[in-house]
């Protein structure tokens, strides 16, 4: 008899204030995320997303509820335990970066969980590959440009391979190129078992790379679906104050013509365009 | 306040220590109200050349400037940081940082001191600078309790209080949530077409500056490579298999489905069905 695989994430009616008599920040959460899986997290600034994201790592704890992550207790285990199973890369680069070259900046996770130097040089050359900071290893991260910083501070988070990577924001600031790396990045960590969750206002980001879209509005889970599912929803996601990607709009805008629908990405409605436009000849 | 021309002849600049020149030969004339869009890669020189317009490129920011930068009649490498504030306002993409005062008001009331406005004047324009930026009542609140997107407004007004005649805003969106994001654009819109006032913002996000901005301006390695209207140039870029400068999808769309002769590329999601209706 075959288990359902257990959940690495698991949160369990969980509340969240900030001090004794701080506003609600997050009510009633419950989400299980299953291993290996990409979610997204979604919301206006001040939906509780980032709170959600230090409560994974152990930053934070529930006011009431709980938190378990990779089998351990947020509430139970010190922050430093917690950070062995859920690396965390902060939206402003600034808060995170304080060592004085890229390459010290990305060896000091993996060193204070006790790894190997060998294998710290072979996670610092992997980490600097993927998302072209080879170049910069010598340099001091304040003197990168704002983009390559935020490159930086993921970059010394994935150094740390957690089997849990939490990424606030990861395209802030990139280019097209960047923001490319970004997304293989997500991809390759994801396919190779890594549950990330990724909190995004870039949903042309969300599209591509997650399985899953979780949507906060005012501390609670307005949407959770794929992201075309909950794309597909102009109404619900417009009062959370997002909209889908462009190409989305475009396709909520047409006649329905082939699934998958709505498209997500330009292949796809220029495929489902070409069909329409065969069909009717 | 009427908007100020813009006239770069032949401008190369080289950061101290700099390896390579961060502008190449940047020649560009922008009129008085227009709403320019500047793009390009990381690293391309947009953030340079939005500081050389105020004049911290190269007072504060030094290196080799070679060539000429006027903004309202003023050459900013001749006068003081100081005294360009009062013709160009910078917003740059991190609100929280350019926060410094316990209430919303003193915020927008602290540049007009550091300008010598006098008393009297300072009322009326903290209201509509705030009434502008869409933060009217918010006059007590202490910024650090205000959102990403609500601060970024904050900035803005700040900068229009100044009363100036070119707004430059670097990346203002990039901290932003979709909400906090259409807002700027919107006021950047507002102030071109209602106050005439120039607005230069440069933004990865293309596809707001398909909607608002009437002349695109590429960069590439600290030069201009292209210089159009929306249509045009992200029609182009889109035509070519260029990874730096992201292009509107519905632009992507249309280059994938093949362009129509006669036709301009569709940037905006309403382009871009007009566009599809006329198909076959």
């Amino acid at each position: 008899m075959s288990e359902a695989p257990s959940p690495i994430v698991e949160v369990r009616n969980v509340s969240f204030r900030y001090g004794r008599n701080g506003p609600p920040v997050l009510e009633h959460l419950d989400v299980e995320v299953p291993r290996g899986q990409v979610v997204a997290l979604a919301g206006r600034n001040g939906s509780g997303k980032s709170t959600l994201a230090r409560l994974l790592n152990g930053l934070l704890r529930p006011t009431t509820g709980s938190v378990v992550v990779g089998g351990l207790d947020t509430s139970r285990n010190p922050p430093r335990r917690m950070a062995a199973h859920a690396g965390y890369a902060f939206q402003n680069p600034n808060h995170q970066l304080f060592a004085s070259t890229v390459a010290a900046e990305l060896a000091f996770g993996p060193r204070n969980l006790g790894v190997a130097e060998a294998e710290i040089a072979e996670r610092v050359a992997d980490a600097a590959a993927r998302l072209g900071l080879e170049g910069v290893l010598d340099r001091h991260p304040y003197h990168l440009e704002r983009g390559a910083r935020k490159l930086v501070a993921i970059a010394a988070v994935v150094t740390m391979r957690t089997p849990v990577l939490i990424l606030d924001e990861p395209t802030t600031g990139q280019d097209r190129r960047t923001s490319a790396m970004v997304r293989a990045l997500i991809d390759d960590l994801g396919a190779g078992g890594t549950t990330i969750v990724c909190i995004s206002h870039d949903m042309r980001l969300v599209a591509d790379a997650a399985d899953r879209l979780l949507v906060l509005d005012g501390g609670r889970i307005v949407a959770d679906g794929t992201p075309r599912a909950v794309f597909g929803d102009l109404s619900a996601i417009a009062r959370a104050g997002l909209a889908p990607p462009q190409i989305t709009r475009l396709a909520l805008r047409l006649p329905k013509r082939a699934e998958p629908w709505p498209a997500l990405t330009v292949d796809e409605l220029a495929g489902a365009v070409r069909h329409g436009a065969a069909d009717a000849s | 306040m009427a908007g100020a021309g813009v006239s770069i002849r032949g401008l190369w600049f080289t950061h101290a220590h700099a390896p390579a020149p961060a502008l190449r030969d940047v020649s560009l004339e922008i009129a008085p109200g227009e709403l320019v869009g500047i793009v390009g890669r990381n690293g391309s020189g947009k953030s340079t050349l939005c500081l050389a317009l105020n004049g911290v490129v190269p007072h504060l920011l030094p290196g080799e400037r070679i060539g000429s930068v006027v903004v309202g009649g003023i050459d900013p490498a001749t006068t003081t940081v100081r005294e360009m504030a009062r013709v160009v306002a910078m917003v740059f993409d991190d609100p929280d940082a350019q926060v410094s005062q316990t209430t919303v008001a003193d915020e927008v009331a602290f540049g007009l001191e550091n300008l010598g406005v006098p008393w009297g004047e300072m009322d009326g324009r903290i209201r509509s600078a705030l009434t502008a930026a869409g933060l009217g009542g918010l006059e007590r609140r202490d910024p650090a309790t205000l959102s990403g997107g609500e601060q970024q407004r904050l900035a803005i007004a700040c900068a229009i209080a100044m009363r100036p005649s070119v707004l430059v805003m670097d990346e203002p969106t990039a901290n932003l949530d979709p909400a906090g994001r259409a807002a700027v654009f919107e006021i950047a819109a507002r102030l071109h077409r209602d106050d005439g006032m120039t607005v230069i913002i440069a933004e990865h996000d293309v596809e707001a500056l398909a909607e608002h901005a009437s002349r695109v301006i590429v960069l590439d390695a600290g030069a201009v490579v292209m210089d159009g209207p929306p249509a045009e140039v992200f029609g182009r870029i889109a035509g070519a298999s260029d990874d730096g400068v992201a292009v509107p999808e519905v632009t992507s769309l249309a280059a994938r489905l093949g362009e129509r002769p006669g036709r301009p590329m569709p940037v905006t999601v309403d382009d871009a069905v007009a566009w599809l209706g006329d198909a076959g």
